[in-house]
């Protein structure tokens, strides 16, 4: 009966399984494909790509968003895989960060370069610059910039060993980042601390660091009353925003493309730091800024409300009407949290079983075997999904083939011991009185080993349910998309709108799994 | 009838079977032969080789040299499950499969060779080890006492009927008033229903009272065989004379 069940389970999920591909089946062709729209992690790049979406929407196109990818690795590899199709960019990023080179020239020959080479190279165009540029600018606070007479960076290399550095990871790997300003300027802090965006600033004004690499355009810059320092040697190179767009859509969207095109040098820095005030300061949500910023631009129909407004009254809403408002989307997201959890536990059930079964009957090597599978457990969520990049781009794919991989070991593990340890005496007693061996696994070794398979596989599912918020690094959507948002955004709320509804699914989901648990226990060894 | 293979009234017969683990010789070319309807109790130290030994006739071990005779068939050219299916097996714990009901237990093995009225043939053998279907039948093992676990293995080493059962240590987990009852029940129970019974013990007082012939062995090799009267008697060895002192068995016994 036990036996029937997790057959009658595992077809369920099959079926399941079947039916979520015949969706993707059934998605439109490439032509008609919705237009995915990606940006990096950080409030200036969201907006901006939400600008993008935005507008194509109110030009009759339909738009799939993917914002918040981990960084330019991951947004440039979409583009070039075709799983992204435009995303807003910087001229200087894809000069040093991606071409490899130098950072020099003046704003219009190094977009002139970019432009050339990504054609070239790539058939990934630039579309023209959207009027401003948005250059790092290094930051900190008022009070030392006063006590060691800092003004430029030249000044900052001086004192720089007395100094805790908090920057954001792709700063410290970038050409143009870190690395270049240490040997432009031979700067060397004391330490190197890696900060996300969303509690740099909070870290400097709290006196935990002592300088920043922050944006231009930031609208915080002015709230924590920060110095920016001169790049006096001219080392940054310019960064103009400007829509990059993949090779697809440069050739069968020239709709997509002439909406995007309407873009080009109207937006300038004041305008972009009071969208980004809104934003970072004010909290207003993405969706509303954009709305205002399209409007007021006059490429959209609407009321122009004004770009940059006063201390805004969402911030004082409780956290309960915010959640609330966002119901639907939250629902939308937490199923779309439970199919990549589903989709990647059915895959790692239905490999690491047999796997067990064939590890426990082959005994040699078994141990390494499963000391291998446990290696992947070790390496870290976020280098997991990284390298899932190259191999499968970004989406929904390579987070389930991750998550998948991290789901293997508990289940291997318990399925091989289980049915290994399974009561000795009673495999011994069912062999000497003629049970073949497949009726020994099916009717003796299977059903006392079901309870310790399934606690590997609730194990499985609980880590799946969390690692699950990763994915949204990659684009893969879920729970994970809020809590990635908020974290740009320093956002709490946006955070915890994710973080919450994820806790509570990884509860549900412990809860269902120990239920079938208990169901599959054979009743003659319920304790 | 010593030399009987293939004779109808030999049921068991091991030839000149020796059997060696990791290089240790554990049976050394033994021949035993147990003629049919009768009970023989294999006794001795642990290590002896009784357990190996019973456990080459339903071929969960297999000799090196030697042949071990079933019915006088050579057990190799039998299938092993066939062979398993076709005698009764009891082990020390019962070994009964835990997340199985006693009548489903009990119906193991006519459910393993598709009988018909197998749960009839259940009920009997539980009504034949003094357990009653209603009271017993849908319990889980572990819900029964020690002594009704190993009437139940002996139920399921019966259900099918079986010319022929084996027993290994089959009182060995009980306590000394229970193993005394069992023992005097399934003595009776044998005689009544003429089963041929190989029993592994190594009590040499129960194997005096359950066996019409005592084997005794040592190292491997079987020091005497005889009938219990005479083995009380007439003990061919100083090693079975020490192993009847020990056990307290007395020559008038």
């Amino acid at each position: 009966m036990t036996a029937a069940l997790i057959f009658s389970l595992a077809l369920q999920v099959v079926a399941a399984d079947s039916v979520s591909s015949q969706v993707d089946a059934a998605a439109p062709d490439a032509q008609e494909r919705a237009i995915v729209v990606a940006s990096k992690l950080f409030g200036e790049s969201f907006l901006l790509a939400e600008m993008f979406a935005q507008l194509l929407e109110s030009r009759g196109m339909a738009v799939e968003r993917r914002l918040g990818l981990g960084a330019t690795q991951m947004t440039f590899r979409g583009l070039l895989t075709g799983d992204i199709d435009v995303y807003p960019e910087y001229t200087g990023t894809g000069l040093v960060a991606i071409l490899n080179e130098d950072p020099t020239g003046t704003p219009a020959e190094v977009f002139r370069r970019v432009a050339t080479v990504f054609r070239e190279r790539w058939g990934i165009h630039w579309m023209p610059p959207l009027g401003f540029e948005n250059t790092y600018a290094i930051a900190v606070r008022r009070e030392s910039a006063e006590r060691d007479s800092l003004r430029t960076l030249s000044d900052l290399a001086r004192v720089a060993p007395n100094y805790i550095g908090g920057f954001t990871p792709d700063f410290i790997g970038r050409r143009d980042g870190l690395v270049g300003l240490q040997e432009a300027y031979g700067l060397r802090t004391k330490e190197v601390r890696s900060l996300l965006q969303a509690v740099k600033y909070r870290a400097l004004a709290g006196g935990d660091v002592d300088v920043i690499d922050g944006y231009s355009t930031d609208g915080l810059i002015n709230r924590y009353d920060l110095v920016v320092l001169t790049d006096d040697r001219n080392f940054f190179p310019p960064y103009e925003a400007a829509p990059l767009v993949s090779r697809r859509l440069w050739e069968t969207r020239p709709e997509a493309v002439r909406a995007l095109s309407e873009l080009a040098g109207i937006i300038d820095v004041e305008t972009m730091r009071g969208l980004n005030r809104r934003l970072e300061v004010d909290g207003d949500e993405v969706e509303d800024v954009a709305r205002d910023a399209l409007r007021a631009l006059g490429l959209i129909e609407g009321p122009a409300l004004r770009i940059i407004r006063g201390q805004n009254s969402s911030t004082t809403g409780s956290f309960l009407s915010y959640f609330w408002a966002r119901r639907g989307e939250t629902l939308a997201l937490t199923l779309r949290h439970l199919w990549l959890v589903m989709a990647s536990l059915t895959g790692a059930i239905l490999v690491a079983v047999p796997f067990g079964l064939l590890l426990e009957r082959a005994r040699v090597g078994a141990e390494a075997a499963i000391r291998a599978v446990g290696l992947l457990q070790t390496i870290p969520s976020i280098a997991l999904l990284a390298f899932m990049i190259p191999l499968l781009g970004i989406g929904v794919l390579p987070a389930v083939v991750a998550l998948f991989l991290y789901s293997l070991f508990p289940i291997v593990r318990n399925t091989y011991t289980g049915i290994r340890d399974a009561d000795p005496v009673a495999v011994n007693s069912a062999r000497s009185l003629g049970m073949t061996e497949g009726q020994i696994l099916r009717y003796v070794r299977l059903p006392l080993a079901a309870p310790v398979i399934m606690a590997g596989i609730r194990t499985a599912g609980v880590i799946t349910v969390g690692t699950a918020t990763l994915a949204a690094f990659i684009g893969a959507g879920g729970l994970g998309d809020p809590i990635v948002a908020g974290l740009a955004l320093a956002d709490t709320r946006m955070i915890l709108a994710g973080a919450i509804p994820a806790a509570l699914l990884a509860l549900c989901v412990d809860a269902v799994l120990s239920l079938i648990e208990w169901a599959v226990t054979p009743r003659g060894v319920t304790v | 009838m010593l030399n009987a293979a293939g004779s109808s009234d030999v049921a068991l017969e091991a030839r000149d079977v020796t059997k060696r683990f990791s290089g240790a010789p554990v049976l050394q070319s033994l021949s035993l032969v147990v003629g049919r309807g009768e009970r023989v109790a294999l006794v001795g130290e642990s290590g002896a080789g009784k357990t190996t030994l019973l456990k080459a006739f339903n071929r969960m071990v297999r000799p090196d040299e030697g042949v071990l005779y079933v019915g006088g068939k050579d057990v190799m050219s039998l299938s092993a499950v066939k062979l398993r299916r076709s005698i009764g097996y009891v082990q020390q714990d019962g070994g009964l499969l835990p997340h199985w009901t006693v009548l489903r237990n009990v119906g193991l093995v006519p459910w393993l060779c598709r009988m018909e009225d197998r749960k009839e043939m259940a009920r009997d053998a539980l009504n034949l080890v003094g357990l009653q279907t209603a009271e017993f039948g849908h319990r889980y093992p572990r819900e029964l006492s020690g002594g009704e676990r190993q009437r139940v293995a002996l139920a399921r080493a019966l259900a099918a009927r079986p010319d022929i059962v084996l027993l290994d240590e089959p009182f060995g987990a009980l306590d000394a008033i229970t193993r005394s009852e069992l023992l005097e029940s399934v003595r009776s129970l044998f005689h009544e229903i003429g089963v041929t019974a190989l029993m592994v013990t190594h009590d040499l007082r129960a194997a005096v009272r359950f066996a019409d012939r005592v084997a005794v062995l040592r190292n491997g090799r079987i020091d005497q065989v005889a009938d219990p009267k005479t083995l009380c008697r007439a003990p061919a060895t100083k090693y079975v004379e020490e192993l009847l002192a020990r056990a307290g068995v007395a020559a008038d016994e």
